[in-house]
C-alpha cells in the first residue's frame, strides 16, 4: 500500500478528479479542493452543496442546489456556464469541443462553448444525462427508457424503451451499446444497431457506479459484494455470459474506476476501503483502509498510476497504484 | 438500521385545510432546530429559506410484481442530494399536495434502500379543516385516505365551528383512524415537537390508547383489564375492535392477544398484506412472539411490511400481541380470526 496524500475535509466527496497533474475533490459543502503539494487548497464555486462532478477539457465541470452549473480550472479560477435559480443542478455530463449539458428537473440542457443553451423537455425528471463518444448525442435517462437528441442538429429524437425507473446512463466507448441503472437493482441495456434488449439483474442493491474498462471491453458496475463486470466483447454482449466478479468481500461496493489503459479496477466499498485488482488474474493490492465512511468518490489519473478517492464522511486522498 | 437516520415528517391535507399555515410556522419560529422542507411548489410558501426545496410528486411504480409498490422518485433524489449537505438536519418534512394519495411517499422509506440507510418514516401528519373536513370525506376518497393515512392530525380552524360540530368531526376521524392522535388547533397554532420529530410512529402510545376512550361507536367492545394480576390468562384476555362505518369507506380493525407462535404469524400476516395489501392503508404493532424475550415492532404501507426486535419485555410488562389495520373494506371477522389461530 502506497498511500502519498491523506487528507480529512470534514464534508461528503462527490467527486474526485485529476485536473492536469493534481487531484481534485467536489465536496457537499459547495467547494472544491484541490490537492497542490502537500497543501489543499479551497475554492468556494457553490452557494450550496455540489450535486454533482466530472471532468471536462480538464476542467470539473459541477452542479449544485444552488441551480449554477460551473466549471473550476487547475488554477481554482471559476466559470459559471449557466444558472437555473431555485433549481436543483442534479446531472451533468461533457461532450466534444466544450459542450456539456445538465438538467434540472424535466429539461435537460445542452450548453455550446459559445454560450448558446438548447432545453431538452421530458415527460418526466432526467435520472441521467450521457453523451456519445462521437458527435453531438446526448443519452437522457428517464422514466420508462432513455431519449437519444441530436443536439446540434433537428433531426428526430429516437427512444429507446424498457419500463421502469433509468437513473444513470451511458454510453458504451464503441457508440454501439447504451446501457442505464435501473431503481430496481439492476441494469438494462440496449444494441443500436438492432434495438435489442440487454437485461443484467441479480443486484442485491443499486448499481449506481458505472465504468467502462480499456477498449470497453468490461462494463465495470457496483452494487453487489464485489465489482460485476460485464462482457460486451462478445458478439451478443453480456447475454447469456456470466459476468465477472472481483474484490469479492462481506460489504458493498460503493465505487468502481476503471484503469484507462490496463484490465484493471479500483474498487471502493461501503467501509471505506479501496482495493484494485486484476481482471486476468483477480489480484488484489490494497489502497486504503477502511474508515471513514463509504467511498463516494474515485478516478484514475491519465497515467494509470495514481487513484484518488473520497469517502462519504470526508476523508479523501491519492494513493499510487 | 444506523442510529443517525434522519426523521422524516409527512405533511398531507386536503386543499385549504391549513398546511401551508403549518409549514410556515415551522420555518420561521424559533425552535433552534434545521430541517429541509420539499414542497411542490415554492409560490405557497412567504418565505425565502434556502431550506426549501421545490420537487414534482412523481410516482415510480416498482417492476417487482407488486401492484401497489410505487414509490417517490423526485424524493430518493432530494433526500440523497440533502445528505451530502454537510451539517446534516434535524429532519426533513415532505409536504404532499391535497389531493395526492400518502402511501408513496411513507412507501419511499420502506422500499429504497439508500432512503432507508439515511432516513426514516417518522410520522404522517393530517391537517383537517374542521369547518370542511365532513364534507371533503363524504366526496374524496382522497381525503379518507389522508385521515386513514395519519399518525397525528392537526384538526385545524377549530374556531370555525360550533362544540357539536366539532364533535361530530372528531367522532367521524375516529371511525375512521381510531388511533391517530389528534390536536385540536386554530391556525395550525400547536407546540412544533408535538408534530415533528415523534420518534417510532408514537408506536407504543398510539397502540396502547384505549379504542373506547376514543370512540363511542364501537360495538365490540371488551374492557381493558389495567389491573393485571401477574397470572397468565393472556390467551382468553383478547380485545378487538372494528370500526366499521361505511362499507365503501375506510376503517380500521384493532386486535390484541397474547403470545404468537412466529410460526404461524408470519406466513398469515405475509398472506393477508399479500391479499389485501392494496386496500390497507396502514398496519402497525407490537408483538410477543414465543421464546423470544424481546418486543417484536411490525409496520406496513399496503403490501410492504418491514419488523424489527425493539427491546427487551420487561420484568411485569404484560406480554400481548396488539395489531391495527387501517384499510378499505377490511373484513374485521376475518382478521379476527387469522390473528387468533396465531396463538402460541
Amino acid at each position: 500500500m502506497a498511500n502519498l496524500q491523506s487528507v480529512s475535509f470534514g464534508a461528503f466527496v462527490v467527486e474526485a478528479a485529476f485536473l492536469g497533474d493534481s487531484a481534485a475533490f467536489a465536496l457537499g459543502d459547495g467547494t472544491v479542493r484541490r490537492l497542490v503539494g502537500e497543501e489543499a487548497e479551497t475554492t468556494p464555486v457553490h452557494a450550496g452543496a455540489i450535486l454533482t462532478a466530472t471532468v471536462a477539457d480538464g476542467k470539473l465541470l459541477t452542479g449544485g442546489d444552488d441551480g449554477r452549473v460551473a466549471l473550476t480550472d487547475a488554477a481554482g479560477k471559476v466559470e459559471t456556464l449557466a444558472e437555473r435559480p431555485r433549481k436543483w443542478i442534479d446531472q451533468i455530463a461533457a461532450g466534444p469541443a466544450g459542450v456539456v449539458a445538465f438538467s434540472a428537473g424535466k429539461q435537460a440542457v445542452v450548453r455550446f462553448a459559445d454560450g448558446r443553451e438548447r432545453a431538452f423537455d421530458h415527460a418526466r425528471s432526467v435520472g441521467g444525462l450521457a453523451f456519445a463518444p462521437k458527435g453531438l448525442r446526448l443519452a437522457v435517462a428517464r422514466y420508462d427508457g432513455v431519449t437519444l437528441w441530436w443536439a446540434g442538429t433537428d433531426v428526430e429524437a429516437a427512444s429507446l424503451t424498457w419500463k421502469g425507473a433509468h437513473t444513470a446512463v451511458t454510453f458504451s466507448p464503441d457508440g454501439r451499446n447504451v446501457v442505464t441503472a435501473m431503481q430496481e437493482n439492476a441494469l438494462h441495456g440496449w444494441r443500436l444497431g438492432d434495438g435489442k434488449d440487454m437485461r443484467m439483474t441479480g443486484y442485491p442493491s443499486k448499481p449506481r457506479s458505472l465504468s467502462w474498462s480499456a477498449r470497453g471491453r468490461f462494463l465495470a458496475t457496483s452494487g453487489a459484494n464485489a465489482a460485476i463486470l460485464w462482457p460486451f466483447h462478445f458478439k451478443d454482449g453480456p447475454m447469456g455470459k456470466q459476468p465477472l466478479e472481483l474484490g469479492v468481500r462481506e460489504v458493498l461496493v460503493t465505487r468502481v474506476a476503471c484503469h484507462p489503459a490496463e484490465e484493471m479496477l479500483a474498487i471502493g466499498y461501503q467501509d471505506g476501503m479501496v482495493l484494485v485488482v486484476r481482471f486476468a488474474d483477480g489480484k488484489e493490492a490494497l489502497l486504503r483502509r477502511p474508515g471513514d465512511g463509504p467511498v463516494s468518490a474515485l478516478t484514475w489519473d491519465a497515467s494509470g498510476r495514481r487513484v484518488a478517492f473520497g469517502t462519504e464522511q470526508g476523508a479523501a486522498g491519492v494513493a499510487a497504484a | 438500521m444506523p442510529e443517525t437516520q434522519i426523521p422524516v415528517t409527512v405533511l398531507t391535507g386536503y386543499l385549504g385545510a391549513g398546511k401551508t399555515t403549518l409549514l410556515n410556522r415551522i420555518l420561521t419560529e424559533n425552535h433552534g432546530k434545521k430541517y429541509a422542507v420539499i414542497v411542490n411548489e415554492f409560490g405557497e410558501i412567504g418565505i425565502d429559506n434556502d431550506l426549501i426545496v421545490e420537487s414534482d410528486e412523481e410516482v415510480f411504480e416498482m417492476n417487482n410484481g407488486c401492484i401497489c409498490c410505487t414509490v417517490r422518485g423526485d424524493l430518493i433524489r432530494v433526500v440523497e442530494g440533502l445528505m451530502k449537505r454537510p451539517g446534516g438536519f434535524d429532519g426533513i418534512l415532505v409536504e404532499t399536495t391535497g389531493l395526492a394519495d400518502p402511501a408513496p411517499v411513507a412507501q419511499t422509506f420502506f422500499m429504497d434502500d439508500e432512503v432507508k440507510a439515511k432516513a426514516k418514516l417518522d410520522a404522517v401528519v393530517t391537517v383537517a379543516d374542521a369547518k370542511h373536513l365532513l364534507g371533503s370525506l363524504a366526496d374524496s376518497p382522497e381525503a379518507q385516505e389522508q385521515i386513514g393515512f395519519a399518525d397525528v392530525i392537526l384538526l385545524n380552524k377549530t374556531d370555525l365551528v360550533s362544540a357539536d360540530e366539532l364533535k361530530k368531526v372528531e367522532a367521524r376521524i375516529r371511525a375512521i383512524n381510531p388511533h391517530a392522535i389528534v390536536h385540536k388547533t386554530e391556525r395550525c397554532a400547536i407546540p412544533l415537537d408535538r408534530v415533528l420529530d415523534r420518534g417510532a410512529f408514537d408506536l407504543d402510545r398510539i397502540l396502547s390508547l384505549d379504542p373506547e376512550f376514543l370512540d363511542g361507536h364501537d360495538h365490540d367492545h371488551d374492557h381493558h383489564d389495567h389491573d393485571h394480576d401477574g397470572h397468565d390468562h393472556d390467551h382468553d384476555h383478547h380485545h378487538h375492535h372494528h370500526h366499521d362505518i361505511e362499507a365503501s369507506g375506510v376503517n380500521s380493525v384493532s386486535l390484541r392477544i397474547g403470545t404468537l407462535d412466529p410460526k404461524k404469524f408470519f406466513p398469515w400476516i405475509e398472506r393477508v398484506t399479500q391479499e389485501q395489501g392494496p386496500d390497507i392503508l396502514r398496519m402497525k404493532g407490537i408483538l410477543s412472539l414465543k421464546d423470544d424475550p424481546e418486543r417484536y415492532v411490525i409496520q406496513g404501507v399496503h403490501m410492504i411490511m418491514e419488523g424489527n426486535h425493539q427491546r427487551k419485555w420487561k420484568d411485569g410488562e404484560k406480554r400481548e400481541s396488539r395489531l391495527v389495520f387501517i384499510g378499505r373494506k377490511l373484513d374485521g371477522d376475518s382478521l379476527v380470526a387469522g390473528f387468533e389461530a396465531c396463538l402460541a
